[in-house]
């Protein structure tokens, strides 16, 4: 029995990896998905240019190949990251693609009557961005954001590949030393799926918390 | 005799191949009250919607108290407007819509306060203060902490209108604003903008379907079809007396719709 706590400490210690590679990516790809996204819909053609190739790059590249290059090809370029920085790395951008046509949906999604109301009081563009068009639009990201951040959630099982101690590379490692295989997978399964259900939880709150007042009744 | 505020110089504007307006011209003088009346398409919402730079002339002029809109003076040459200019052009005039277009994420006090402490850079304590006076004008404000999606459709109209007056602006315009209210609703908002005429010398632009109101409250109304002036004059020429064709058979076909002149 004691044996099985070992290992099961082990599985936590991935655990811990998983959740901070999760909570870091996350970061990293909400501010990519905020600058392409806005970019996105910019006035400035070498802007919207800029934020067109890095999503379609990033969407159209396997997130593999873009963590093997993280962590294998860019120290040629003279940039060493440790396995963590490259996993965020990889992720974050990955994530961040998708996340940032979520961004432009919604912020397209605002009616043109929001827009009007922004230039009758005279406000900038970007103050009108701000105040009026982004709160509104971020509302409309959040349930897309939630399927976003899962997808994250589950995408760090492919740093284990670059032998990080994630969750999945853990589990691996039980199995190896204990001959074990249902014992590390089912938890490995159970620990993802309640670190899913916490992010579906967290976001659908905030959705409630930001829908107050609303009512549900969006002009 | 005073300069016009609004002069507006034989402007068009296309929308794909439907030419929306050709060639208008009109003057409007300070403190006056406009009523723009026609058929839906002939153009009268077009040219509130331009005057707040919401769309764009193809040709023409417009000035507005002495200065170009949408032109800037550089060395006696007429350049097209950058946005500084557009916005500075822009506070001189306030325009309230037909759909209210409140901002629903921001409570009534903040939807009044935005702009000003945005645009002027007027001082929060300042900003509410100006906007619970101007509540009260509209008689709201006991609901200054209210989100829109609470209030009635008069209210939320009351509401843009101090929203719009809280920028103070020379000119305001009104582009059908009770179209989209309920009938036992239309009457509040009327009311508001009687006092408004009355206690202030704004110049003021309505779009209207509500010829009772345009007539008690217009100076001058002028009838549009087929994006041209057809007819102006005083309330009382222009409904009991119209010299056009066109004015006679749209003011009848108001009158069988059930409108009260």
């Amino acid at each position: 029995m004691t044996q099985w706590s070992g290992y099961l400490g082990l599985i936590l210690q991935g655990a811990l990896v998983t959740i901070e590679l999760t909570l870091m990516g996350s970061v990293l790809a909400l501010i990519m998905a905020f600058l392409a996204g806005i970019g996105r819909v910019s006035r400035f053609f070498v802007i919207r240019a800029l934020a067109t190739t890095y999503i379609e790059f990033f969407r159209g590249t396997s997130i593999f190949v873009q963590l093997f290059w993280a962590y294998f090809v860019l120290p040629f370029a003279g940039l060493s990251l440790t396995p963590l920085q490259a996993g965020v790395l990889a992720l974050g951008l990955n994530v961040g693609a998708y996340a940032a046509e979520v961004v432009r949906g919604a912020i397209l999604s605002i009616g043109r009557e929001q827009y009007e109301a922004c230039t009758a009081l005279n406000l900038g563009r970007w103050q009108g961005m701000r105040h009026v068009i982004l709160p509104q639009a971020l509302l409309v990201m959040l349930p897309t954001f939630g399927n976003n951040a899962i997808e994250l959630l589950k995408a760090t099982s492919v740093v284990s590949l670059i032998s990080l101690a994630d969750l999945t590379f853990q589990a691996q490692v039980v199995r190896s030393q204990t001959g074990s295989t249902l014992m590390p997978f089912v938890s490995v399964l159970v620990i993802y799926f309640g670190l899913a259900l916490i992010i579906s939880w967290g976001i659908r709150s905030l959705e409630r918390r930001m829908a107050r007042g609303l009512d549900g009744v969006r002009v | 005799m005073p300069a016009p505020i609004i002069k507006v110089d034989a402007i068009s504007k296309s929308f794909g191949t439907f030419k929306v307006l050709d060639g208008l011209s009109m003057q409007v003088m300070p403190g006056e009250k406009l009523a723009l009346i026609g058929p839906s398409g002939s153009g009268k919402t077009t040219i509130l919607r331009i005057l707040m730079t919401l769309e764009k002339i193809d040709g023409g002029h417009i000035q507005i108290d002495g200065e170009q809109l949408y032109h800037m003076e550089r060395n006696g040459r007429l350049l097209p407007a950058d946005e500084r200019h557009l916005a500075k052009m822009r506070q001189k005039i306030g325009m309230v819509f037909q759909l209210f277009n409140l901002f629903p994420h921001k409570c009534v006090m903040d939807n009044v306060t935005l702009a000003p402490m945005l645009t002027k850079g007027v001082a929060r304590p300042a900003a509410e203060k100006r906007a619970m006076e101007l509540l009260d004008m509209v008689g709201l404000a006991d609901k200054a902490k209210a989100m829109p999606a609470q209030l009635s459709g008069g209210q939320k109209q009351r509401v843009a209108i101090a929203r719009a007056l809280a920028l103070s602006p020379k000119i305001m315009l009104f582009d059908e604003v009770t179209s989209a209210l309920d009938p036992e609703l239309v009457e509040e908002v009327l009311n508001v903008m009687r006092k408004l005429a009355a206690e202030t010398d704004m110049t003021m632009l309505l779009v209207t379907h509500e010829m009772g109101f345009a007539h008690d409250f217009a100076d001058r109304v002028l009838f549009f079809d087929r994006g041209r002036i057809v007819e102006e004059g005083k309330p009382d020429e222009i409904f009991r007396h119209p010299k056009q064709e066109r004015t006679q058979g749209f003011l009848k076909k108001i009158i069988a719709a059930g409108h009260r002149v």
